[in-house]
């Protein structure tokens, strides 16, 4: 550096920006960009980000299938998506450069470590020559800084090997970051002191990182890109707020729900997979509320063991992924015909059987409503948002212990890692729906139904002269003894029906929304697509286009009126993340010619995608 | 429903009956075995509201149908996932596994060696009667080589299972064997199982009369009783025969059992508490008698009572403050 420049105080503004860190899996690019969320999030910005890590493990370093990549869309509007298009990208090293560039907008900004550009890490990355040197990146504004340099001479006064202070890039880069968009590091330097609590050496070699990297944008030479910007904060409903991932919105909602219901034990069981491990890690910590976790042999035990858990008296609940759903089926078979309460999260992925594990899908839908032998109903619930997985998981535990059936929440490897704001509620405002166990001998019938819900008593083992037998054999509508009588098989098959289409009765009308609940176009939408169709539209409608967005988070059963309100739409149009399978239940519950909008590229539908289909139909 | 309610200290075997009709074939091993568990529940006075029956599926699975505690009939081989849930949910319920051969070590295989692994608290009975009888005949896992069934026309070229090697393999802390037929043997040794804290395993030679016949008759037939099988007792020498003249002991230089005249030196006195010489004597067959009894018992604390004992555990609704933890870590306020 020949000279110093403070720079003048003014910034460029920008209504929102899309950002993603990109580096190798051990260059810490999942922790810079939540650092950066939080940030932002102080900050009062509106955000939404993206996590896209790679399957392996410890993939070798340098390798394009070793590239972690994090993204955040913040800004004042309604960001409702991660972005379709990247506005600044931060390559780490070749292989995060050649993997994520195609999202870069044209103009728009890619920072890179030069240190990084190694003839060894060039070829890894499939280059012969190094893009930095010739015009390949043309089209954006390119800042070329020696990170790795840099780095290491901020922390040298801490004496960390230069593996360590290597390991500093990554806060080097958050500081810059975070000074162009003015932001604070109070909440960033105070995370570094938490971590390395028991390494301070560690901590002020990495605060010492992100100060330079701030300290680089705030007085380096300039340059002509290396501009600050400001960006608006949102205008959001008074309260207070934390981030929250879809994740944490489950586990937090179960415990929610287990407290509404009084029900003293939530039992969950669960069986590794990717992306539903998080369920289980996260619901292990929760012991103090009343949480015991199990991680069974496999997911039937893991499925058994929660359905055993309800059978005596507490909340059973299990989780996985799709090839451990099909792996449960024949236990919810069973929670189905002992009609026992039961919660079962599916966070989907990218199928059929091992697929993608780490990519997102929307491919579990017909699994869950019809992937059972024999007619065998039960309600299936989608979470649209992260902070929604918090209030869905509230319903599951409501319908189901009120209903006395399983209840599959399909949530997604994009919701169980992205993360949103999330305005707090205070317990006392949560609903309550406390459970009745029957305990009154009088008249007693294992099988007894509710006349309004349908459902049986919950009768706790060791309730004094309840003892009572059931299994996975057909019972006797009145005495709940085996029965192989037709005519008991049939008006049992009618009851389980009648009980779960019931549910309709006991949930929200389909609410619009954005938009008339009529008009030429409805664009019909279930879980996690709920930010890019709600853009997309919002985009068609500000075209001056008659079309609205509709988004269920009841699948099964359907909202009472959905049928009545599609069918005042010209035509409807279903993007789902998968070939077409909520299209296929509209058409057949409703004999509409619902049309479908499939995505199944492992990746979130883009605004784009969403906008241009609706303008071949409006 | 008319209400009595009667001390447990009253209840008589038949009290633990339930009103349903039995429906095994007639002359079935398993009407043996309920009586014998009727007849140990009243022993013991066991509460029916605090015991639980679960199983699988087969012709045993049937079994928590007969009883007049609470029942749980699941499906085939996941009793004792069902089970741990159970018991993980309550763990003061009294809760038995009622397992067949085909339920437990086949198609439930994999639950029960991590059940008993876990060394969870249940009572768990196989009936092993070598042979899938609900399904009609067809070789099970314990079934020997050369077994004919309508699924091996040729007989059986597979190796079976021994289920109290099985066990002692998977870490069950509680082994045992006994027969159908054997009645006052087998609720000695049921009684003993129960007050087993932690996986208790108990496999009873079991005769299906119908699809296997007989396949124990060189075992338990009277004529070949005395000398076809060992009746071990923890802390008596291991001896059988007609007049006890025959005894077992370790072959000096090896590690396998031998039979020798029961005046012999170093005869073997049976030490429950041995692992080693639990797998010898759950291994042990013809030529060898067949040993009958407490293979093994040397109990450890129970998986559920381990993980409520573990700090911070389920401490019930009231445990936590639920506003503290949604606002746990970092927050911020937006102002009106």
């Amino acid at each position: 550096m020949t000279s110093t420049v403070v720079r003048p105080p003014q910034r460029e503004s920008r209504d929102s920006v899309v950002i993603r860190f990109a580096g190798d899996s051990g260059d810490g690019m999942q922790v810079t960009g939540s650092q950066f969320t939080l940030e932002t999030a102080l900050a009062g910005s509106d955000f939404s980000t993206f996590p896209d890590f790679p399957a392996e493990i410890r993939a070798p370093t340098g390798t394009t299938f070793g590239v972690s990549a994090f993204q955040i869309h913040f800004g004042g509007g309604d960001v409702m998506t991660p972005g379709d298009a990247v506005d600044v990208l931060v390559a780490m090293n070749p292989a995060a450069l050649t993997v994520e560039l195609n999202d870069l907008l044209v103009g728009g900004t890619v920072i890179v470590d030069t240190a990084a550009f190694t003839e060894r890490n060039l070829t890894k990355a499939g280059y012969t020559r190094s893009p930095l040197e010739d015009d390949s990146l043309a089209r954006y504004q390119v800042l070329k800084f020696d990170i790795t340099k840099l780095t290491a001479d901020a922390v040298k006064p801490h004496g960390l090997s230069s593996r360590e202070a290597h390991l500093c890039r990554n806060m080097w880069a958050l500081g810059l970051l975070l000074w162009m968009y003015g932001y604070e590091r109070t909440a960033s330097v105070e995370w570094l002191k938490k971590k390395f609590a028991k390494k301070p050496l560690i901590a002020e070699a990495n605060i010492a990182a992100l100060n330079a990297g701030h300290a680089f944008g705030e007085t380096a030479e300039m340059t002509e890109h290396l501009v600050g910007y400001t960006v608006p904060k949102a205008d959001v409903r008074p309260g207070r707020y934390r981030t929250i991932t879809g994740t944490e919105g489950l586990a937090w909602g179960l415990v929610a729900g287990l407290r509404a219901s009084g029900v003293e034990k939530l039992v969950f069981a669960g069986y590794p997979i990717t992306p539903a491990s998080a369920l289980l890690h996260t619901l292990a910590n929760l012991r103090a509320y009343g949480v015991v976790t199990f991680q069974a042999e496999d997911e039937i035990a893991a499925a058994g063991a929660a359905l055993g858990a309800s059978y005596a008296g507490a909340l059973g609940v299990t989780s996985s992924s799709g090839p451990g759903i099909a792996l449960k089926t024949e236990m919810l078979g069973l929670a189905i015909a002992t009609e026992l309460p039961l919660v079962v999260i599916d966070s989907q992925r990218a199928g059929p059987s091992t697929g993608m594990p780490t990519k997102a899908e929307q491919s579990d839908l017909l699994q869950a409503v019809h992937g059972r032998n024999a007619d065998a109903p039960l309600v299936v619930l989608a979470p649209m948002t992260t902070a929604d997985c918090f209030d869905i998981a509230i319903e599951a535990v409501r319908i189901a212990t009120k209903y006395m059936t399983p209840v599959m929440v399909l949530s997604d490897g994009y919701l169980a890692h992205a993360a949103q704001p999330w305005r707090i509620p205070r317990e006392a405002d949560l609903p309550r729906f406390p459970v009745t166990y029957r305990t009154d001998p009088e008249g007693f019938q294992p099988f007894l139904r509710d006349p309004e819900t349908l459902a049986r008593p919950w009768v706790k083992p060791g309730t004094p002269t309840l003892e009572h037998r059931i299994g996975g054999l057909e019972r006797d509508y009145d005495s709940g003894h085996i029965s192989y009588d037709p005519d008991n098989h049939a008006r049992m098959t009618k009851a389980r029906a009648d009980k779960i289409a019931g549910v309709a009765r006991d949930i929200p009308e389909q609410a619009v929304a954005l938009g008339e609940d009529h008009g030429k176009l409805a664009v019909v939408g279930w879980g996690s697509t709920f930010g890019a169709i709600h853009r997309a539209v919002q985009i068609a409608r500000d075209e001056g286009r008659d079309v609205a967005h509709i988004h269920i988070r009841y699948l099964s059963p359907f909202p009472r009126n959905l049928g009545d309100l599609l069918k005042r739409y010209g035509r409807v149009l279903v993007p789902e993340m998968n070939n077409g399978q909520l299209v296929r239940l509209l058409r057949a519950e409703y004999l509409l010619p619902a049309e479908s909008l499939p995505k199944v590229t492992g990746k979130p539908f883009r605004v784009t995608d969403i906008a241009q289909a609706i303008r071949k139909l409006s | 429903m008319t209400v009595t309610t009667i001390t447990d200290a009253q209840l008589a075997p038949k009290d633990y009956a339930s009103d349903q009709e039995v429906r095994w074939c007639p002359g079935c091993g398993d009407y043996a075995i309920l009586k014998a568990v009727q007849k140990a529940c009243a022993d013991m006075g066991l509460s029916r509201e605090r015991t639980v029956f679960v199983s699988g599926i087969g012709c045993a699975a049937r079994f928590p149908y007969y009883m007049s505690t609470y029942g749980f009939h699941t499906v085939h081989g996941r009793a004792p996932a069902i089970a741990t849930g159970i018991k993980l949910a309550n763990p003061d319920l009294d809760v038995w596994v009622m397992t067949g051969d085909g339920d437990g070590l086949s198609i439930g295989g994999n639950h029960m060696l991590h059940v008993l692994r876990r060394n969870v608290d249940l009572n768990i009975v196989l009936f092993n009667n070598e042979i899938y009888g609900l399904t009609k005949g067809q070789y099970s896992p314990t079934s020997r080589r050369g077994t004919r069934s309508p699924s091996t026309p040729l007989g059986s070229i597979e190796n079976p299972v021994s289920a109290c090697a099985f066990a002692l393999g998977a870490g069950a802390r509680f082994v045992a064997r006994s027969i159908d037929t054997l009645q006052a043997h087998l609720i000695a040794v049921l009684k003993r199982a129960h007050a087993h804290r932690g996986a208790s395993f108990l496999e009873i030679l079991q005769n299906c009369v119908v699809f296997n016949d007989a396949v124990f008759e060189h075992i338990t037939g009277k004529e070949f009783a005395a000398d076809a099988q060992v009746l071990v007792e923890h802390g008596k020498p291991l001896v059988f025969g007609k007049n006890k003249e025959k005894a077992l002991r370790l072959k000096p230089g090896s590690l396998t059992l031998e039979v020798v005249d029961a005046t012999a030196a170093d005869i073997l006195v049976h030490d429950e508490t041995n692992r080693p010489l639990a797998q010898l004597l759950a291994t042990l067959e013809p030529p060898f008698p067949t040993a009958m009894g407490v293979l093994y018992c040397n109990p450890a604390a129970s998986y559920e009572h381990d993980v409520y004992a573990q700090p911070g555990a389920a401490q019930g609704v009231k445990g936590g403050d639920l506003d503290a933890l949604l606002n746990s870590e970092r927050t911020w306020e937006v102002l009106p």
